[in-house]
């Protein structure tokens, strides 16, 4: 038990920027649902399944419009396929996780993705229980907050305009902590500049399944040049 | 509600299925022998710094650089957060500067 509450207090820290953020754009995604006859309980129970923001909005037009599950499905596939890329890269840290796997992988959102890859715990804390609390937390504020809105619904009066901009800003501190890390800066540009290009050349709605593809192929090369190299030097 | 309670829960499983194919779906291809494979130990290693410059992107799809105010808040935050973290190092400073300063250019600044 000592044990968990260690994790947990080891894990909070790192989860309250998500807090900020989840709280805020859960009460938004709640207000909004409300304001589509979905209740409290309804948010709430989108939270709880999809746990994915952007598919939940998307969501929304789906619920408001004709009964199409076939394409409900392609589109969430669409949406969310950027997290085969978070999937590839914990392979191997969430290789140990045993019986807290398949929650860690169910709660792989964005953000939870961002800190489990950064976040390193204490050395006496252990690491599966580290990163299970991170992603129970960020649930908990994502579920919290969209029953917060549908309860809210209108009444809410603070102007939150802009304050979404906390996660690209977690975003953005963990990209640069990365780059600080890391002698070699080429994976790190080649997520920026191919997700740049791709967003010009396919528009915001259609660009990040080219941007994974345009991702993969450039690290692939990467990868061949640099076994090349080594080959070189060997002989 | 336009759609039945029944259509509403199908339309719930549709996106959740959809999401959890996309996060399950590594971790049951690259199972046992083939996790010891080199590119993807590779991919391992390259792809979380590339995915978090393609999710830095992502947020900022959104940001329209030929209407008014021109993606300038955007770039004024990021610049702050990158110069503020470069040198201080703290995650909590940097976010919360970020985000207070974003959140008055859109509301004060570039209403």
């Amino acid at each position: 038990m000592n044990n968990k509450v260690k994790a947990l207090k080891a894990a909070f820290p790192h989860t309250i920027p998500i807090f900020t953020g989840f709280i805020f754009i859960g009460i938004a995604y709640g207000v909004l649902m409300e304001s589509k006859g979905y209740g409290f309980l309804w948010s709430l129970f989108f939270s709880m399944v999809v746990f994915a923001g952007s598919s939940q909005y998307v969501a929304i037009t789906f619920l408001t419009s004709v009964f199409n599950p076939v394409y409900a499905l392609l589109m969430s596939l669409m949406i969310n396929a950027r997290h085969l890329f978070y999937g590839i890269s914990l392979i191997e840290k969430f290789k140990d996780a045993g019986k807290l796997k398949p929650f860690l992988i169910y709660g792989l959102c964005d953000e939870t993705f961002s800190v489990v890859c950064s976040a390193e715990p204490p050395e006496d804390v252990d690491k599966n229980w580290f990163m299970f609390f991170i992603t129970l937390l960020n649930y908990s504020y994502w579920s919290l907050g969209s029953i917060l809105g549908g309860i809210l619904g209108s009444v809410f009066s603070f102007n939150t305009n802009g304050l979404d901009f906390v996660l690209t800003a977690l975003f953005v501190v963990i990209f640069i902590g990365q780059w600080k890390s890391q002698n070699d800066h080429r994976p790190a540009i080649t997520g920026v500049v191919c997700t740049l290009i791709c967003l010009i050349t396919f528009g915001p709605n259609n660009f990040i399944i080219p941007s994974m593809i345009a991702i993969l192929s450039v690290l692939t090369i990467l990868k061949k040049q640099t076994d090349k190299n080594e080959l070189a030097k060997e002989e | 509600m336009t759609l039945t309670t029944t259509q509403t829960l199908i339309i719930a499983v549709m996106f959740a299925i959809g999401t959890m194919i996309t996060r399950f779906l590594p971790f049951i291809l690259f199972k046992g022998n083939n996790a010891n494979n080199s590119y993807i130990s590779y991919l391992g290693q390259v792809l979380p710094y590339a995915a978090i410059g393609m999710l830095i992107v992502y947020c900022l799809k959104g940001v329209n650089l030929i209407a008014s105010p021109y993606g300038v808040p955007e770039a004024i935050s990021i610049i702050i957060i990158g110069l503020l973290h470069y040198w201080k190092e703290n995650t909590f400073l940097s976010i919360g500067v970020g985000t207070v300063m974003y959140m008055a250019l859109v509301q004060i600044v570039f209403v």
